[in-house]
């Protein structure tokens, strides 16, 4: 057995089903191993594309995605992908070739430091020098990047490693890591004091961040905050933790949030932060904002708690061990009644925002989108305003959201979407993407049709890149700059170069229609929705 | 504030470049850094000293402690610890000012280790405060170049920093 082979074998034992990758002679004889073995390699057009599928195969199924890349350009065009996975804390476990050992660091063809340009954001990363090392270090790989807080983990492997013979596979029993310890029991005394803030509270508020969902906590926390009718609002990475006709819910927390969460956590007494980081997106000023309040931050990253605002109960630990012990707790007494009843006035304010009088209302068309879709579809928003009207008015049930809320990667939609329909092929999956994010992963449409992926493509025209476009507006009065984009390619065209059905909708009229008929068409689709150029996600 | 970190390390290629990376990012100071083997071959000891806000010294803590190659991290301030860093000074010197060079060195317990007919090197190992001010203190000589080792500290006997 080689290196390779030793990869491909470990691979196996960690249970992998489906890689997303793209191959170059530093990394071939992986590739060449894996046709040995049961697991699926998806060829994808671009590397960053290959971390962004298993993302979102990662996302849905809740295991390790596995991006595997050649050295140099290959290893580079990643890195976006394993920042966006990063900043998200979306485990992933990337392999990237190497050139050999020998000529690391005499710059050959196609070297880079991959290991070292990464270093910022992955969780841990690993150039391999000896191929007795590969089944231990995948072990700890897989096993660094799912627990704790997930993370992108990235193993480097020379050539001469993935060829030299492995005299003997030895596959851990366990990981043993003694800098590495996370905690995922919230300390006792840390939860009774919770308990107690609750029942002093008179206006609790929960927050949920996407740290719920990593954690496949949403049940647990959701059956908390009924228990205790605390209302529960969520930051964009924590949409779908509560469906959003629940009446506990009171919708997205931010600045592109609704009026109602965002009055809420000013008007609270008591604010918890589950599995959230308190960024800038969510909180424009936390420290201030948190005065006389109490706050409890519940994260299983220590680091988190504490960075962006002082807390006065934290507790380290997993937001679904936590909340699964908070319910075994001797119950406390919460009146909430009076609260909920201020808070659902807020919620039930109309919208100020204006929708436009021609073409496609975004905001309607999420609605209608969302609420054709199946209770348990898998909705993917890209970058741009196209996540603000997704994520602003998206009706949950019981199906997930999917997007790049920390990196904000543009392109991210197509492979994450991609990915999760490989992760769960019986699943509806939609794709909704602006003019602007769709032209940096378009290339995946190749992917897509050759792995036989039914996702849903939706592309929101407005030929701009309308989030710049929209800050150019207010910042630069109307000076625009770098946002026209023209030349768009025909998307009709476009879907017939790669035998895709292709849907056009120009009015409100024929959108409901229009929306039905895409769902049901069978197999992928391409839908393109056109929207008043200059209409905004803040009015 | 000033804080001395004390870290454990894996001893692997580029975990030096891991620690340093976190600070800039992240825009920590790196007041001085001192590296080496401790009694124990695969592990290293980083004295890290920064300064900045108490919330910035928190978070130094927490984010090195993320790092897989950190082994264990204490960090005190001046007072709990015995501190101490080496300092080469390399003066120009003439007949005028020979015997006054030789009087503060012997004032600040420095040593004079090696010398030519015009240039002498001084050693001097102290408390950081002290080699500042045997620095100082040669400022009205020419100096030719200074090379420190940046503070290297232990937390003092008796002294628990867990409380």
């Amino acid at each position: 057995m080689n290196g390779a082979q030793a990869i491909a074998k470990s691979l196996q034992m960690q249970g992998v089903k489906t890689v997303f990758g793209y191959p170059g002679v530093a990394i071939c004889p992986v590739f060449d191993s894996l046709l040995e073995t049961d697991i699926h390699s998806v060829l994808v057009r671009i590397e960053a594309n290959a971390a962004h599928m298993a993302s979102g195969f990662a996302r849905l199924n809740g295991e390790v995605g596995v991006a595997i890349c050649t050295s140099g350009p290959g290893a580079t065009n990643l890195i976006t992908g394993i920042a966006t996975a990063y900043a998200d804390s979306i485990p992933l476990v990337c392999i990237t070739g190497q050139v050999n050992s020998a000529l690391v660091g005499s710059d050959v063809f196609q070297e880079a430091d991959i290991t070292g340009a990464a270093e910022s954001f992955v969780k841990y990363s690993y150039l391999v020098r000896k191929a007795g090392d590969i089944p231990r270090i995948l072990r700890e790989a897989f096993y660094i990047a799912a627990s704790g807080r997930p993370g992108p983990v990235l193993v480097d492997v020379p050539m001469d490693v993935q060829l030299a013979e492995v005299k003997k596979f030895v596959w851990p029993e366990e990981v043993n890591l003694r800098t590495y310890k996370p905690t995922y029991k919230g300390n006792t005394a840390q939860l009774k004091k919770l308990m107690k803030a609750l029942a002093a509270s008179r206006r609790p508020i929960l927050c949920t961040g996407g740290g719920v969902h990593l954690c496949q906590g949403a049940g647990v926390v959701r059956a908390f905050a009924e228990k205790y009718n605390i209302p529960v609002i969520s930051t964009m990475m924590g949409i779908g933790t509560m469906p959003t006709q629940h009446p506990l819910y009171m919708g997205m927390l931010g600045n592109n949030g609704g009026m109602a969460a965002n009055r809420a956590v000013v008007d609270a007494d008591l604010v918890i932060m589950a599995g959230a980081r308190l960024a800038d997106r969510a909180l424009s000023n936390p420290t201030e904002l948190f005065k006389g309040k109490t706050l409890v931050h519940i994260d299983v990253d220590p680091a988190e708690i504490g960075k962006n605002a002082p807390v006065s109960i934290p507790i380290v630990g997993d937001v679904k061990a936590v909340f699964e012990e908070l319910l075994t707790m001797e119950p406390v007494e919460c009146t909430t009644e009076a609260w909920r009843q201020t808070l659902r006035v807020y919620r039930q304010k109309p919208s100020a925002r204006k929708a436009p009088e021609r073409l496609v209302d975004p905001a309607a068309f999420v609605r209608t989108l969302s609420l054709s879709m199946q209770e348990n579809a898998v909705y993917v928003a890209d970058v741009g305003q196209n996540q603000i009207w997704s994520c602003a008015n998206i009706v949950m049930r019981e199906g997930r959201l999917m997007t790049s809320g920390g990196m904000g990667t543009m392109g991210y939609a197509i492979p994450a979407a991609v990915g999760a329909q490989l992760a769960d092929p019986a699943r509806q999956v939609v794709a909704v993407c602006g003019d602007g994010s769709f032209q940096m992963s378009m290339m995946e449409l190749a992917t897509m049709k050759q792995e036989n992926c039914p996702v849903k493509i939706v592309v929101m025209n407005n030929g701009y890149l309308g989030m710049v476009r929209e800050y150019q507006q207010n910042a630069y009065d109307r000076r625009y700059a770098m946002v026209e984009l023209n030349h768009f390619p025909r998307l009709d065209k476009m879907a017939e170069a790669y035998d895709l059905p292709y849907i056009r909708i120009e009015n409100m009229q024929e959108m409901p229609d229009k929306v039905k008929q895409m769902l049901e068409t069978p197999g992928a689709v391409l839908l393109e929705c056109l929207i008043d150029p200059m209409d905004v996600v803040k009015n | 504030m000033k804080r001395i970190f004390s870290v454990l390390v894996e001893n692997r290629s580029g975990v030096l470049t891991k620690v340093s990376g976190l600070f800039a990012r992240r825009s920590f100071n790196i007041d001085s850094l001192a590296v080496g083997e401790t009694e124990n071959a695969e592990v290293s000891c980083m004295t890290i000293v920064s300064s900045g806000s108490e919330r910035t010294m928190e978070q130094i803590e927490k984010q090195l402690n993320k790092k897989l190659d950190v082994i264990k991290i204490r960090s005190f301030e001046n007072w709990q610890a015995v501190a101490r860093e080496l300092c080469l000074v390399k003066v120009r010197y003439n007949r005028s000012n020979k015997m006054e060079i030789m009087a503060t060195c012997s004032l600040a317990g420095a040593q004079i280790v090696d010398s030519s007919k015009n240039m002498m090197l001084i050693q001097i190992c102290d408390t950081p405060e002290k080699v500042q001010a045997m620095l100082e203190l040669l400022h009205g000589v020419s100096i030719v170049e200074v090379a420190r080792t940046g503070t290297l500290a232990l937390p003092a006997c008796g002294v628990n920093l867990d409380k």
